[in-house]
This record gives C-alpha cells, structure tokens and sequence, in this order.
C-alpha cells in the first residue's frame, strides 16, 4: 500500500462541523419558534410567513441552478476556447488531470483588477474565471495555485453549500421586511376602529424580533463558514499542485492590489456581489471588527496556514 | 469522494493507478498490425514537483535508479521541465524492448508513490512512429486510462488518426470514455 503524505487538519474540520451544527440548530429553533408563534396566530400573519418561505426558497434555487451564467454576466466574463487562451487551458488541463476531476469551461473577464472565481451548481456545470488582471499579475506558477484554489472550491461544492446555508439568512432577512410592512399595514387598520385582525400585532412584532436575531445569528455563522471553506480551499489547492509557497505568493500580490485600488470604482463594476466566490474580497474595510463579518480569512491566516503546509511537504 | 468529505471541504489528493500500464506492450502488436504504427522506444513520465528538500532527494534517488536499470549501453535519462512547470523523466531503450521500457516507467512510478508523492503524477507517454505520422500512447494515472495524442504541424492535432488508433486497441486498453479530458501535451519529451 502507497503510503500517503496526506495530514488532515483536524482543527479546520472540527471548527467547520461545529459551525455547521450550530447553522442547523438556528434553523431548527427558527421554524420551531414560527412554528410556535403561527399555532397561536390569526391566518393573516400565516400569510406574511409563508410568503418570504416561498419567495426566499425561489431566490435560492434560482441562484442556484444559473449560478454560472449570473456570475458570468455580473464579472462580464466571457468564456475562451483552448484556441483562444491555450496557456490558461493547458494549467487547468493539468490541474483537472492531478485532481481527477472533469474539466470546466474557462472565461476571462476583461477586469484590471487581478481575482478570480469558480461557479456553477455542480462540477460538471462548473466556470472557472480568471480577470485579465490576475493573468498579468501573476506568473505561472501563481496562477496554477490560484486555478488550483479554484478547482478545490468545485470540489468541495461551495456554490451548493454556501446556497443552502444562506437560505436561512435570507428567509429571515426577508421576514424581517415582511413582518415590518405587515405591521404598518395593521397598524393602519387599527387606527381606522375597525380591529379585526386581533392578536396579530404583537404576534407580528415577536416574528420580527425573532427574525432579527437569526438573522444576526446566521449572518455570523455564514460568514465563519466561507472563511473555514476559503481555508479548505487553500489547503487542498496548495497539495494538489504541491506549491503552497506559490499560492501565498499569489496571495501577498493579488491582496495588495486590491487594497490599493479604491472602492467606488469597484461598486461600480458589480465586483462586491461576486464577493463570496472570489479568490479575495474586493472591499477590505478595517481590522479587527471587519475579520468576524469578512467573507475571507486575512492574509496573514492564510499565509501562516500555507507555511505549515509548506513544511510538511518538506518532510 | 463521500458526503462528509465535501460537506467539510477536505478532499484528499487522488493516489495513481500504476499496474494498467502494463497492458501497453500487448496493444503495441494489435496497434502496429492495424496502423503500421512502431515504439520508438522513448517513453517518458510526467510529474509535478513539490516545494522543498524531500521532493528533490526522491528525484535523484529515481534518476540514480534508472541509470543503474539502463546500464552503460542505454542512453542515460533525460530530465526536463515543460511550459507548465511540470518535469518529465525521458527514458530510451531499443524499439523492441517495450517491456523493458515499460517497467521502467513502473520503477519511476513506484518509487514516487512509495515515498508518498504518487498524487504528483500526471502522465505518461509511450512514442509511436509510422507511416501516418508520429503518435503518443498517454497514460492517465489518476483515470487509469490511456488516450492518443497524434500533433500535427503547428500545435493542431490529428484526430482522425486519434481516433483511427482507438478504434484499433480500444478493446486492449481503458480507453478514457470522457474526450475532453484527453489533453494536449505539445513538445512532451519522448513523442
């Protein structure tokens, strides 16, 4: 039998099953607690609960199911053929043949500023999107790391698990908004003598309240989990090729740029809503509050993470 | 690849498949006697290295054991690294000792994966020569399957001959069934 240089990073999986147990146990409270509310309330405010549910489970499916064609379109990436980019195909030819996985169409977009994505709802529907500035940032050892990032990402299905584990967010983001209208509405028909809608409105406003602190709740979680995936991602990117030094590299360059260039114009170029499935966020705020809302571990994380790497292979 | 290992994100890299190899000299009769297509006798193996001293160490120790398998008639290995960053080993032996070819090969892929570095195997290729052109036999370590790469001038390719040769011994070897996983390796040592 082969042996394996293969260590797994107990810590990261533990920290990642515990924050998934946790997202679950909100979800499970959260519609034990409506449950709970709707059992004791009028047939109105079932309406305004059933409605984000509906609204929330279409946003996220459709998300889902055109993940790659709605990235695309957001980066205004276009897809390459082998003609047209040979090099860039040929690494991830070679990464897919490491990893033993099939291969995914390739897009570039025509941004200058150096990142990139992997999307699509399974591995066979995956894009893999490079800018043109990571293509001139970096050398080629880098981008075999960052592509190689990338490809971990398809791996492990981060489109899929980033979906379902926002759903949550975003039904009780929605319900927040929903139970908020819903109450100016009764509280306009209160005014009017006619109080039909009776126990509704303190039943409106508990529904809010719950709303808000999962939504807290999960917001937090969500974001912990993207960091934990962006930290498996690196990990397995950086066995894959056996270049962790090159993928920190990659890291260090890309991460600088970004810093540099100022936020408005990447509001403008939609670069904030692919945040989640970029290779590094585009928007880097301040330090120590921003790290527990940022969808990325910081740079020195990342950096120390591929230095351990780095050395075991050495071993 | 199981739930779990997707759900925690901690895929493992992929150990090679090593003895399918061995089916190649058997398919290179069945090949010549439909294609006219002959072994060059070059084969070579395709790895990518790792960062750090314990890589290169494993490196000599391959090379130091082909010499010694080669002996002091054979030319000695050639070691190279390709566009990609990727390094191959070439090997020549006569054009009729395919097996001992082949088992070389096997030297250069145990020693790897004893050491624990197999997942750094790319692919290896077999050179083929004849009246259609020039041809390699590629060997897919992670699939276990093999495909044809024929290049044609320029960086085209012949894939009519492609196909030709896998119509011929598709039934002797693993063809890969999925065509888009069979990549170019222009200007790979040994085709």
């Amino acid at each position: 039998m082969a042996r394996t240089r293969y260590a797994p990073d107990r810590g990261l999986t533990a920290r990642m099953t515990l924050t998934i147990f946790l997202l679950g146990l909100v979800f499970v409270g959260f519609v034990a607690a409506l449950v709970g509310i709707l059992t004791a309330a009028h047939a109105s405010s079932a309406a305004i609960v059933f409605f984000p549910v509906v609204l929330g489970l279409g946003l996220g499916i459709g998300s889902f199911y055109w993940s790659d064609k709605i990235a695309l379109r957001t980066a205004g990436a276009r897809e390459v053929t082998p003609q047209q980019a040979p090099e860039l195909h040929g690494i991830v030819d070679r990464i897919c043949a490491l990893a033993d996985m099939p291969k995914p169409r390739v897009a570039i977009s025509p941004t200058n500023l150096p990142n990139a994505f992997a999307t699509g709802r399974n591995s066979k529907m995956a894009v893999l999107c490079v800018t043109e500035g990571l293509l001139g940032a970096l050398d080629r050892d880098e981008l075999e790391g960052v592509l190689a990032h990338e490809m971990s990402h398809v791996a492990h299905k981060d489109v899929a698990v980033m979906t379902i584990a926002s759903f949550l967010g975003i039904i009780a983001a929605l319900l927040v908004r929903f139970s908020f209208y819903g109450e100016l509405f009764g509280g306009g028909d209160r005014r009017g003598g006619n109080n039909n809608n009776g126990g509704a409105l303190p039943i409106l406003l508990i529904i809010m309240l719950v709303s808000i602190v999962v939504y807290a709740i999960s917001f937090l979680l969500i974001r912990l989990l993207s960091r934990y995936r962006e930290l498996a991602a690196d990990r397995s990117g950086a066995l894959l090729t056996g270049q962790p030094s090159k993928l920190a590299s990659a890291l260090q360059k890309v991460s600088g740029d970004i810093a540099r260039i100022p936020t408005k114009d990447l509001r403008e170029s939609g670069a904030e809503a692919l945040n989640a499935f970029y290779f590094v966020p585009a928007l880097t705020g301040g330090k120590s509050l921003s790290t527990l809302f940022s969808t990325h571990p910081s740079l020195e994380r990342r950096l120390a993470e591929l230095a351990k790497i780095s050395k075991q292979l050495g071993q | 690849m199981g739930f779990l290992d997707t759900l925690l994100g901690r895929t493992k890299p992929v150990q090679p498949n090593l003895d399918a190899l061995f089916a190649l000299p058997s398919a290179a009769i069945t090949l010549e006697a439909a294609t006219g297509l002959v072994p060059t006798g070059a084969g070579s193996v395709c790895f990518r290295a790792t960062e750090g001293r314990a890589f290169a160490e494993i490196e000599k120790d391959v090379r130091d054991l082909l010499a010694m398998g080669a002996a002091a008639d054979a030319p000695p290995i050639e070691l190279s690294t390709d566009s990609y960053g990727f390094t191959w080993l070439l090997v020549r032996r006569p054009a009729d000792q395919l097996d001992a070819l082949v088992t070389d090969v096997h030297a250069v892929n145990s020693s790897l994966a004893d050491t624990g570095f197999g997942p750094q195997l790319l692919c290896s290729l077999v050179g083929f020569a004849g009246p259609a052109g020039r041809l390699a036999i590629v060997y897919l370590y992670k699939r276990g399957t093999f495909y044809p790469f024929a290049p044609k001038g320029g960086e085209t390719r012949d894939n009519a001959l492609e196909l030709q040769v896998r119509g011929a011994i598709g039934d002797d070897l693993k063809f890969e069934p999925d065509l888009s996983r069979w990549f170019p390796v222009w200007g790979a040592p040994g085709l």
